[in-house]
């Protein structure tokens, strides 16, 4: 669905610097989460199934080694060929991929690993059996599960970071964001169809929200950003690999030597005290 | 609900988790006391009118009968709306105590769309007297001392922002502190996206609180009436030790003009309904208000780690 948001504006106009950002974000050639795991990580091997319903493509979970960690990653599997984008529902997961998610990190926590999460998606599939099968329910227990877990975790938005569907994996010790990555509440193409009526200001939209990684990163959403190439993870994926590495080698071990209890203190009083922008009258 | 048919929008068929929530959509004409016209459109009744006519059944109602039956028509047990303030009069005894009803918003983003956020949160505030969409009381149903948090649909369609998330996060905090039961009342079109990320991380704040809540064995219920949508069932409305709904309640994740987008083709009847989560298996109990209060009382009586 997002493969039909590339055009710049209907007004011609060049774009917004928000904007540039979202097609960066949404560029066809960017790495997408299974690019950042074959890359990163050695030894990948899947782990199938949510157990009650399905096997959701949408998602990807499994056994990895990380510069000699044993760890659970977690990717939403977007683009492939037209078949397989059309089978993994453009990357968006149904409440089965969540569900799947949470079985595996819970094997994960039972065995003391920690948890890498990569999140590429416009937001969590808003289909018919999705809300059947308990969309709500499947992102709201992975939200409490996730808050609970006593193993490190790490979440990774490295392209679209859409909504509850996004945060779902993302309630983190570490939630990092690449460079050219956005966070958001809603898409820019929504939230013009909603508050300007027309889905053609999607460029003013982006701007108002402030979806951008340097922007979600000073409202306190996020807690670093991952550096790209100036070209971006795009033009030059190598490097974009090369940094996300090491950034990621870096938030590893430091959770890994903190003793569990501080940081389990350290993920509740982050979330408890995240985005406080109130006044007292 | 009218406001999930607005037929102008040029809606994107993209994901979202706000329930298509409109804010534009005149909430006060469907307020505690404003009756729905036969179209289905907000009418401009006013609440000195004598009369109201149910949207489910369309007889005409006698006002002041349908306050004593708690806004639900006795003939077709239709459930109006009600607000946070005659919610927690309805469910608790008297003699609560109102908190935490100072916070304000501080317009994060210094969000502006055809409007501006604030001037959207002073009309919002000018009509309910409210500060932002919920309430916290304290007070006593039967003998259960317990933690009351409402939503107010009419404020800005009970989206939560980071008033809503910190108010919330707050009556976890008081339920920790004392071992009160929490009990969250839902009604609310889902995130407010005039805060953008902003909305989105109070659904990590609460799920975290609850968590703590959770492993405290501090019992935790949730009652969604119509509307409650989006972020907001994807988190605490979902996570109770039980949930129960007011019948006919709209319940869902995403809007159903989004889903018909995507899927092209219209939804089947009582589709995101009470009765279709029952049949589901996403809720525990469909009660109705006459019967909520009954209801807790006795779900507390049972929600207790035995001394
Ligand atoms: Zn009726």
């Amino acid at each position: 669905m997002s493969e039909t948001t590339h055009s710049s504006s209907p007004q011609g106009q060049p774009g917004t610097p928000a904007w540039t950002k979202v097609e960066r974000a949404r560029h066809p050639k960017r790495p997408y989460p299974m690019d950042f795991i074959e890359r990163l990580f050695t030894d990948f091997s899947e782990i199938h199934g949510d157990r009650a319903f399905a096997d959701d493509e949408a998602v990807a979970c499994g056994m990895a080694r990380f510069h000699g960690h044993e760890v659970l990653v977690i990717g939403n599997r977007k683009g492939g060929t037209t078949k397989e984008r059309v089978r993994r529902n453009f990357g968006m997961p149904n409440p089965e991929g969540y569900r799947k998610a949470l079985r595996a990190m819970k094997i994960a926590e039972k065995f003391n690993r920690p948890i890498i999460t990569f999140i590429d998606l416009p937001g969590a599939f808003p289909g018919l059996g999705a809300e059947e099968r308990g969309q709500a329910e499947a992102i709201a227990r992975n939200l409490i599960e996730m808050a609970k877990l006593h193993v490190p975790t790490i979440a990774i938005i490295s392209g679209e970071g859409g909504s509850g569907g996004a945060l779902a994996l993302a309630l983190a010790d570490r939630v990092l964001i690449l460079e050219n990555a956005l966070y958001f509440v809603i898409t820019p193409e929504a939230c013009a169809a909603i508050m300007w009526r027309d889905a053609a200001h999607k460029e003013r939209a982006a701007e108002a929200m402030r979806i951008t990684a340097q922007e979600v990163k000073e409202l306190g959403c996020v807690d670093d950003i991952v550096p790209e190439p100036s070209v971006g993870a795009h033009e030059d994926r190598d490097a974009a690999f090369e940094s996300l590495d090491s950034c990621l080698l870096y938030h590893v071990e430091q959770l890994l030597a903190m003793p569990e209890q501080e940081r389990l203190v350290q993920r509740r009083n982050k979330f408890r005290n995240i985005a406080q922008f109130y006044t007292e009258v | 609900m009218s406001w999930f048919k607005r037929p102008s929008a040029n809606l994107a068929a993209v994901p979202t988790d706000n329930g298509d929530f409109d804010p534009d959509q005149d909430f006060a004409a469907e307020s505690t006391f404003a009756p729905v016209s036969d179209d289905g459109e907000p009418s401009r009744v006013r609440t000195e009118g004598l009369w109201i006519k149910c949207p489910g059944c369309r007889t005409i109602l006698f006002k002041a009968e349908l306050e004593a039956k708690q806004m639900v028509c006795p003939k077709c047990n239709h459930h109006f709306k009600i607000g946070a303030n005659k919610r927690i009069e309805l469910l608790l005894d008297p003699g609560y105590e109102i908190v935490d009803g100072n916070l304000r918003s501080n317009d994060p983003l210094n969000f502006q769309d055809v409007k501006s956020y604030k001037s959207r949160l002073m009309k919002a505030q000018a009509e309910t007297g409210l500060n932002d969409a919920l309430v916290t009381a304290l007070g006593n149903i039967g003998p259960h001392e317990v933690v009351l948090s409402a939503m107010e649909f009419t404020f800005i369609g009970g989206s939560m922002g980071a008033v809503v998330g910190e108010l919330i996060a707050r009556a976890i905090d008081r339920s920790l502190s004392t071992r009160r039961p929490l009990i969250i009342v839902t009604t609310s079109g889902g995130a407010r996206m005039m805060e953008g990320v902003v909305s989105l991380m109070q659904l990590a704040k609460i799920a975290t609180g609850l968590a703590e809540l959770d492993e405290a064995r501090i019992p935790y219920i949730c009652i969604l009436t119509d509307p409650t949508m989006g972020g907001i069932t994807a988190s605490f409305a979902m996570l109770g030790d039980l949930n129960i709904a007011e019948p006919g309640a709209h319940i869902g994740f995403a809007g159903p003009r989004v889903i018909e987008q995507t899927i092209r083709q219209k939804l089947p009847e009582g589709f995101q309904r009470s009765e279709f989560l029952l049949e589901h298996g996403f809720l525990d109990a469909v009660v109705n208000r006459q019967e909520l209060k009954a209801y807790l009382i006795r779900a507390l009586d049972f929600l207790k780690t035995p001394a």
